[in-house]
């Protein structure tokens, strides 16, 4: 359960990013999720809903963007979604490749009401 | 409505820690190894049986990550090897600044090579850094071949990977060769070591391998300072 861990880096970074009395006004924070950053959005939507009840973060809504496991295959040049952490090209078979996306674990937008 | 664009990694403050980690670390020509396993796959018994290995050859020192008891740190010190001990107390990964309060209260003029046990779970530990120089995944044959399939990030993360326990081979539901093409399917560059820590077979290469790596580091960092 390191989501709650997670959770609780998010909370710190709001309260950095967002000025002491704007917090109440948070609409909504945008998260992104690689597929293969071990993360549970679900875990983490539930941590991140504990530690913010009774809070001025109470009422902000946090949305989950899924980034899917991408490879690139560095000999035919194909970038295919793959089956979760694996490295191989589906299409020549050449385990040469490198990780396109799926590792991020980023706060990327939070929107205040007006 | 207005929008503030952020873009930063959620675990920039433990990265941050990580790195102050590391160049602690460095400045000591310390080689550190982030142990990581689920429980009961025998990273306490691996450690034992590296320390009756490299006998007085190399100087370690043990920082034992646990969520409950200090039964393995126990283990550890009756080899007189010096150990600090982190209870988590439910939390199911070490964290870099956890790592920096243990890195205090060790000798680390007196440390060659440092293992950190990392708590028993094939998910959390994978993504925090603690500073370490590698991460080393240690899977037992008792747990199936199928395991770098379920768990791809921790297998991605590391360095190597070794197979424990196998002298029940011919007793369990594990073939090795489909366990090391999983595990090269997610991460093609893995070194692999097979070791039973019953029987002893294949320490000595593992062994062999750490001491190659601590003296490897020695002089790089040599090379860098001067």
């Amino acid at each position: 359960m390191h989501e709650l861990s997670i959770a609780k880096n998010i909370v710190e970074i709001i309260k950095e990013s967002v000025e002491e009395n704007d917090l109440r006004s948070i609409e909504r924070v945008v998260l992104k999720v690689g597929e293969l950053s071990g993360v549970v959005p679900d875990s983490l939507q539930f941590s991140l809903e504990a530690i913010s009840t009774g809070t001025e973060l109470e009422s902000a809504k946090y949305e989950m963007k899924r980034i899917p496991f991408t490879i690139k295959c560095k000999v035919c040049g194909n970038v295919s979604d793959n089956e979760l952490g694996i490295v191989k090209c589906p299409v020549c078979g050449s385990k040469d490749t490198e990780v396109v996306s799926g590792n991020e674990l980023l706060i990327s937008e939070i929107i205040l009401k007006n | 409505m207005s929008v503030i664009t952020v873009e930063r990694k959620i675990l920039a403050k433990n990265d941050e820690l990580a790195e102050h980690n590391r160049n602690l670390l460095k400045q000591n020509e310390i080689f550190t190894i982030n142990l990581v396993s689920s429980p009961g796959s025998g990273k306490t018994s691996l450690l034992e049986k590296t320390f009756e290995t490299l006998g007085s050859k190399v100087d370690i020192s043990v920082i034992e990550g646990d969520v409950q008891t200090s039964l393995d740190a126990e283990r550890v010190a009756n080899y007189n090897v010096p150990v600090v001990s982190i209870v988590t107390n439910g939390a199911c990964h070490l964290e870099a600044k956890l790592v920096q309060d243990a890195l205090s209260n060790l000798d680390l003029e007196k440390t060659e090579l440092l293992f950190i046990e990392n708590v028993g779970n094939l998910v959390c530990p994978a993504g925090f850094d603690l500073g370490e120089n590698m991460k080393i995944v240690l899977v037992s044959t008792t747990e199936g071949d199928d395991k770098p399939l379920k768990y791809p990030k921790m297998f991605r993360n590391s360095e190597a990977m070794i197979i424990n326990k196998t002298d029940l081979i011919p007793y369990v539901n594990c073939n090795i060769e489909t366990l090391k093409n999983n595990a090269l399917n997610v991460n093609p560059g893995l070194k692999i070591f097979e070791v039973s820590c019953t029987s002893g077979a294949g320490i000595k290469e593992w062994c062999n391998w750490l001491v190659e790596n601590v003296r490897t580091k020695h002089s790089h960092e040599k090379q860098l300072m001067y």
